[in-house]
């Protein structure tokens, strides 16, 4: 039988950079206490024998409440495990080696690494590790997970470690003290129990962590003075996601540019000559249809990928941690804390992980609130569709303009959102703010590749299914009854789009765009492509013919539109999911509904007569 | 005399004498290390009534000042 072994410490211990390194696959590394939200688990070798390895949500105590304590609990309750591996800060073991005693004094197979080690030597911080394994009785290693020192001892260990244990039962680890009952003596009695182990966890971190007298004033202390200051600190972090921002769009742009050159030399040389004997149908099908939209799509991922680069940087940076403190004053008056602005922020990579993140907080209300608000994130598929968009139409002295426009209003209808639902007695919490801070921290270019790769590979395989059979299904629709023009207002999609047409006529979305923002139901990744399939063109004939047709009012309306409507089909199955309720996720879907054809069509009517357009 | 940790300058460091909160704060809190006993220094406050970062031993803390109401500090 195959063995398993599961990761459990405090957030922000390393935990995911320690799955990392064992297992060479790639779980999300977030300098965010408790952002591993997904049980990843990966096989590996250990001493001639496969082993699971299993990342559990990071917990602060076995005692807990939040919805990570619970699955942790869940976890421990239901599975057999053959060994717990318990990572600790270096630089907190004053307070981190409570989980440790109170899983040694269950009796489970455990393994303390002391991680960060590489900074408790840049600091002088020394840790007896003999000392400490005899304190707790458990083997003890002191490791880097991100830098990788004391591989080859932990590998010895891990080995050492699975060959004594006996095993532990479902549920050993979760006596049933451990039920969380709420009733006030257990609580009464828990805390009572923490506080003696407290006692023994102080005593045995003074005899074997040695601390200089006095700490080396750190970098971050430093830095903190100006990041966190309280004049500086909120324009330096505007200013540093603008350099974001910016920096994705002008590495983006040729990149961007030589991808569609690849694509358009595979349909010139190879695509076109294989399908010139087939039948008409069949080469529109192929050709138009599902290579043009997949290479106008395609043209984007570059600008996907930088993007998740940059925010690798970012969230691994410690800077978010940041933004939270400085965003809560504000954020508190919207019935939302700094943390659920770091989640906005997330959003503007992709809202799904941006809503699964919520489960750091305790609050359903809260937890309820913040979903409501993130999916008016300008989502990286937002963003290649306005980018598009906005390169066909605008000059490029304005597009930086526009965009930064459309930044600005996905806050403000975020907020605006907030600030008319927190009122409501689902939204209202009570939830305290009391978030770790860690230490700026510069990640490795391993961490940010393998954050930057994973995130990619993970949007193309969830998205390339919807993609491949949204696009096609566009083109079934303007092509079908069979023998109609592509398109016209005799084919399906055109019949969809004059029915829709006094609905969306107002806002200057005419009937072509209506198909488009149809499929952009399904996901946004889809818009540009269905455009591409609508009007049978690509790429650069595409973009021209778009700026022909189109007003910049209308554009700006098609955008407005584009940017507060449901973001797409994977955001709301995650909602209703995350949620666990349905009428929930229909509301999340019919507010931002409402709200978009409501700033479309106040923009259009009044920018059209301002400007006569 | 006691204070509380809202009323802590910046800079200052003072000793925790009692936490009056809920048992899920309550516990949260002892998992940051902010326990009776302990030192505790006040780096700074944000701006428009916002957060408080804090340290204790090794550990920095953001804690909203209506939740750092409830700890009670031995004035100095
Ligand atoms: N200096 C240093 N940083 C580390 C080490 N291990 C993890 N980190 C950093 O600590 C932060 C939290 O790590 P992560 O793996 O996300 O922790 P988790 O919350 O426990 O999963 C990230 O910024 C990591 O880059 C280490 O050994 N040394």
């Amino acid at each position: 039988m195959s063995k398993r072994i599961a990761l459990l410490g405090m957030p922000n211990t390393g935990k995911s950079t320690l799955f990392n390194r064992l297992t060479g696959a790639s779980a999300r590394v977030g300098n965010w206490p408790g952002v591993t939200v997904d049980l990843l688990s990966a096989k590996i070798l250990i001493g001639g024998d496969m082993v699971e390895v299993v990342d559990l949500p990071g917990i602060y105590d076995l005692h807990g409440y939040s919805d990570d304590e619970k699955v942790v609990r869940h976890f421990l309750e239901r599975q057999a495990l053959d060994l717990l591996v318990v990572p600790l800060n270096a630089l907190q073991l004053d307070r981190q080696l409570v989980l440790p005693l109170q899983l040694a004094q269950l009796g489970l197979p455990v393994l303390v690494l002391v991680n960060m080690m590489d900074e408790a030597k840049t600091l002088g911080i020394r840790i007896d590790t003999q000392a400490l394994a005899a304190g707790l009785g458990l083997p003890v290693v002191a490791i880097s997970a991100k830098y990788g020192l004391g591989q080859a001892e932990m590998q010895a260990a891990l080995k050492s470690a699975l060959q004594i244990s006996q095993g532990m039962a479902a549920g050993a680890a979760t006596p049933d003290a451990i039920d969380a009952s709420p009733d006030a003596i257990a609580a009464r009695k828990r805390l009572q129990e923490d506080d003696s182990l407290e006692d023994k966890a102080a005593a045995l971190s003074r005899s074997a962590v040695d601390v200089p007298m006095q700490l080396p004033e750190r970098f971050s202390d430093k830095l903190d003075r100006v990041l966190m200051h309280n004049v500086f600190g909120l324009p330096l972090f505007f200013l540093a996601m603008f350099c974001v921002f910016a920096g994705v769009f002008w590495l983006g742009t040729p990149l961007q540019d030589a991808m569609k050159w690849l694509f358009d030399l595979f349909n010139a040389h190879v695509l076109t000559p294989v399908l010139a004997g087939a039948p008409e149908l069949l080469r529109g099908f192929v050709v138009d249809g599902l290579y043009g939209g997949l290479s106008t799509v395609a043209a984007f991922v570059p600008v996907i990928v930088l993007f998740f680069f940059f925010m690798a940087v970012v969230e691994d940076s410690g800077y978010l941690s940041r933004a939270a403190y400085l965003m809560d004053a504000l954020m508190v008056r919207l019935g939302l804390d700094g943390r659920s602005f770091v989640m906005l922020l997330m959003g503007f990579g992709c809202n799904v992980p941006a809503i699964m993140g919520t489960r750091v907080m305790r609050s359903r209300a809260l937890r309820l609130l913040s979903m409501l608000v993130i999916p008016f994130s300008l989502c990286s598929a937002r963003l290649q569709v306005f980018l598009f968009i906005i390169g066909a139409l605008f000059a490029p002295t304005q597009a930086p303009w526009v965009l930064l426009s459309l930044y600005l209003l996905s806050f403000a209808t975020a907020f605006l959102t907030a600030l008319i639902f927190r009122g409501q007695k689902h939204f209202r919490s009570e939830e305290p703010f009391v978030i770790e801070l860690p230490p700026y921290r510069l990640p490795t270019l391993r961490q940010v590749w393998m954050r930057g790769w994973l995130e990619v590979s993970h949007f193309l395989r969830r998205a390339s299914k919807i993609i491949v059979s949204g696009v096609v299904l566009v083109w079934l629709l303007t092509h079908l009854p069979s023998g109609v023009e592509a398109a016209s207002a005799a084919s399906y999609a055109g019949m969809i789009g004059h029915w829709m047409q006094p609905l969306l006529g107002p806002l200057g979305i005419d009937e072509k765009l209506t198909i488009a923002l149809i499929f952009g139901f399904v996901a946004k990744e889809v818009v540009i492509g269905a455009l591409a399939v609508i009007y049978s063109l690509e790429g650069d004939a595409l973009a021209h013919h778009i700026a022909g047709s189109l007003t910049l009012i209308q554009a700006y309306s098609f955008m407005l539109f584009c940017l507060i409507y449901t973001p797409c089909l994977s955001t709301i199955a995650t909602i209703r999911s995350e949620s666990r309720s349905v009428g929930f996720a229909v509301l999340a879907v019919a507010w931002p509904l409402a709200l978009a054809w409501g700033a479309s069509f106040v923009f259009y009517q009044v920018a059209s007569r301002l400007l006569g357009g | 005399m006691t204070t509380r940790l809202t009323t802590l300058k910046p800079g200052n460091s003072a000793a925790i004498t009692a936490i009056h909160a809920a048992e899920a704060l309550h516990h949260r809190l002892n998992a940051l290390g902010l326990r009776v006993g302990k030192q505790i220094q006040v780096m700074r406050q944000a701006s428009f009534h916002g957060p408080l970062h804090v340290r204790v031993g090794s550990t920095d803390i953001i804690i909203r000042r209506s939740d750092a109401a409830c700890i009670e500090l031995r004035a100095a």
